[in-house]
């Protein structure tokens, strides 16, 4: 007996040595999105005046009401959180409440969290006696997804905390914001990326992770295939370079879920009905995407050469309806089917 | 004794049959340190489920082929109580979130909360996340999917999601980015043809090559079903002819059949009967879409041009509001009206032109 308690004791003691050897276990290794995302924000693309007016409010050190609008994936959220860590710097933790479309954010978590997360007042010295600025920060992620009744119930909260709270909104569409929102705030628009911009910050990544992408032609692809999206393209990158163990532009087509450029101009040059219900039959079975095609070929058609005015009028509305039908739920093979028959009807009436 | 289909699954990676390229891309993957989660996506009898089986088994061993049944409860919180089925091993847990309609992003949350929130017992000689496998999840409502995107940030330390979809269209783009996404094509007819022989071989039964073209032709690329019809073809007759006569699925006849009905004469009194064999169909649980689907297909055989663009415009449009409403047999039978209307006119009119 004495000797089964005594190794346990024994045991014990040796457990601290094995949990210390595996705290040094690597931990997995991050997406290139968050491992990249910009410290400061002079290491944001693009975006110049953003960044001048961000720098200037940083210097002074007082922030407006901030709304920040425009496509995906051109640094809104990095620019917000790069500006916080620098305002707030180790506790940054403390001063920002960040909620975004996944977290619950009805007009009731407006009304109890935000607030009294708002009222909260906060000293202008951090624990260690140096200065910072004497607000906090509420970042509002993808707002244009928030309730109008919730934007609503916001209103009051913005103007009357002002002296404790600064608020910042992220959306993609600045017309879903209520105007009363918008007046409150300096909005901010971001342009979509240059394209030099991004195979330069792709190089870097790319450089860093030790991967080799030859010369720039492959990823003048990837910025193609992801219509300036920085983060869409570094996802594809990643992926493409996990699963294939390097990056091809055969690869970053497969990781995106593209349609291949022939197939979209096989399906615009359809002749008549059974060589539209086959193409349909082994698009599908291919399971290449009938939303994704849509979009490909919207492009295509606008910027297409060889077709009157009067055909890309009646095919974009058609593929405007078939978007939507598909959006509801719709089945693929039907919406395909009717467009295809609305494609035959325009090629052979020009 | 199981059917052919459940005997001959590969359940290693690199005895897949097609496909290969991928399937030595999915081993070299798993021996990575880090695993995303996947969106694997392609069309029913492709093989997405064989496919993430083996990658279970290379993942965590045989145990992972161990399964078991079991009803587990939640409660929504309309205090609702909804139970759903899973299948599990140690390391996995599949559910079919769908089944329980509107609430399944209840079901999702807590599922994926209770796996996340226990760790494995021994996590040194294993992998130390678990994998929660969601069926359909082109089918989940909007609710649903969104809450499953904070849930795949939130947990991504102990657990992997592995999502199962026939098409990526109605997968929101916040999911689909947020996975590596894997798609199956449907095999080839040769592919087809050429796994029946395999099977055919094993069984020790002599299949001429034929028949085996036929069956997968017949089998609209879906390799499930070209196994068990060839099953089903030996239990009919064997030894094997080359002119064998292929049995088709029933439904398929029957719709084939009502469309038949819909051409032969156009009347309030046939659509009465029309209404019958679509009830029929929709009582023994066909998919209003395949029904759709396949009506239109027979309807607009021997058709011209312009009245085909109209039927299938038709069809669109009618399709796309059976979505939205909740009877199928209203927009079933809306459809084979208008098409009733529409032929009838055409008729008449050629019919007008000759006198």
């Amino acid at each position: 007996m004495q000797a089964f308690l005594k190794t346990g004791k024994i045991s014990n003691a040796d457990k601290p040595s094995s949990s210390g050897t595996k705290v040094v276990k690597k931990k997995p290794p991050a997406p290139w999105v968050e491992k990249y995302r910009p410290k400061t924000i002079d290491d944001i693309v693009d975006q110049g005046e953003v960044v001048q007016v961000l720098r200037e409010c940083l210097a002074g050190g007082d922030l407006p009401h901030l709304l920040f609008y425009g496509p995906p994936g051109t640094g809104k959220t990095s620019a917000i959180l790069a500006a916080a860590r620098q305002l707030f710097g180790d506790i940054t933790r403390d001063r920002v409440l960040e909620l975004n479309a996944s977290d619950e954010r009805g007009i009731q978590v407006i009304r109890d969290k935000v607030k009294s997360f708002s009222q909260l007042t906060v000293s202008n010295k951090r624990p260690d006696g140096r200065p910072c600025p004497p607000y906090k920060l509420v970042i509002l992620d993808e707002a244009d997804s928030m309730t109008s009744a919730a934007q609503a119930a916001l209103r009051r909260t913005m103007e009357r905390e002002t002296r404790t709270t600064r608020f910042c909104l992220i959306c993609n569409y600045v017309s879903r914001i209520i105007p009363p929102i918008t007046s409150r705030c300096s909005k901010f628009r971001f342009k979509p990326l240059a394209r030099e911009n991004v195979i330069k910050r792709l190089q870097e990544v790319c450089e860093a992770e030790g991967v080799d992408v030859g010369n720039g032609e492959i990823l003048q692809e990837a910025v193609h295939t992801c219509e300036g999206d920085l983060r869409r393209a570094l996802t594809a990158l990643q992926c493409c370079q996990r699963l294939i163990g390097k990056i091809t532009p055969e690869g970053l087509i497969e990781v995106t879920g593209l349609v291949p450029q022939e197939l979209v101009d096989k399906f615009l040059s359809t002749k008549n009905y059974s060589e539209l219900e086959a193409f349909v039959d082994s698009f599908l079975m291919d399971a290449y995407s009938a939303s994704q095609l849509l979009e490909q070929l919207s492009a295509t058609v606008v910027q297409s050469g060889h077709l009157t005015n009067k055909q890309k009028c009646v095919i974009s509305e058609k593929i405007a309806v078939c978007s939507h039908r598909l959006l509801d739920g719709g089945a693929e093979v039907m919406q395909l089917t009717d467009l295809g028959c609305t494609i035959i009807m325009a090629n052979s009436d020009p | 004794m199981s059917l052919w289909v459940d005997k001959h699954r590969p359940r290693d990676l690199m005895k897949l049959d097609y496909h290969k390229d991928q399937a030595i891309r999915l081993k070299s993957l798993v021996q990575q340190s880090d695993f995303p989660h996947l969106l694997v996506y392609g069309p029913s009898g492709a093989g997405k489920k064989t496919r993430i089986m083996c990658l279970l088994r290379e993942l965590y061993g045989s145990g992972a082929e161990r399964l078991r049944q079991e009803t587990m409860h939640f409660t929504t919180p309309s205090n609702k109580k909804i139970e759903i089925m899973t299948v599990s091993s140690n390391y996995h847990i599949e559910v079919n979130p769908t089944d329980v309609g509107i609430h399944d992003r209840v079901v999702i949350m807590d599922l994926v909360k209770n796996v996340a929130q226990t760790h494995q017992i021994d996590s040194s000689g294993q992998r130390e996340f678990k994998v929660v496998i969601l069926n359909e999840v082109d089918d989940l409502t909007k609710d649903a999917q969104h809450a499953l995107r904070r849930t795949m940030e939130k947990y991504v330390a102990t657990c992997r999601l592995i999502l199962i979809a026939n098409s990526i269209s109605r997968v929101i783009p916040a999911i689909r980015s947020r996975c590596l996404t894997i798609r199956v094509p449907a095999p080839t007819e040769s592919e087809i043809a050429n796994v029946l022989h395999i099977v055919c071989k094993k069984e020790g039964l002599s299949l001429p090559t034929e028949l085996a073209m036929r069956i997968a032709k017949s089998s609209d690329r879906n390799l499930r079903r070209a196994l068990l019809m060839c099953e089903a073809s030996k239990v009919q007759q064997y030894p094997f002819t080359a002119d064998q006569k292929v049995p088709e699925p029933d439904w398929q006849i029957f719709i084939k059949d009502t469309a038949r009905m819909a051409l032969s004469e156009q009347s309030p009194k046939k659509l009465g009967e029309v209404r019958q064999k679509l009830y029929e169909l929709i009582i023994h649980g066909i998919p209003p879409d395949i029904i759709f689907a396949g009506l239109l297909k027979e309807l607009v055989r021997n058709c011209d041009m312009s009245m085909k663009c109209q039927i299938a415009s038709h069809a669109a449009q009618f399709e796309h509001r059976m979505r939205l409403g909740n009877k199928p047999i209203f927009h079933l039978e809306a459809f084979v009206a208008k098409f009733m209307a529409i032929y009838k006119k055409f008729m008449e009119d050629s019919l007008g032109d000759v006198f």
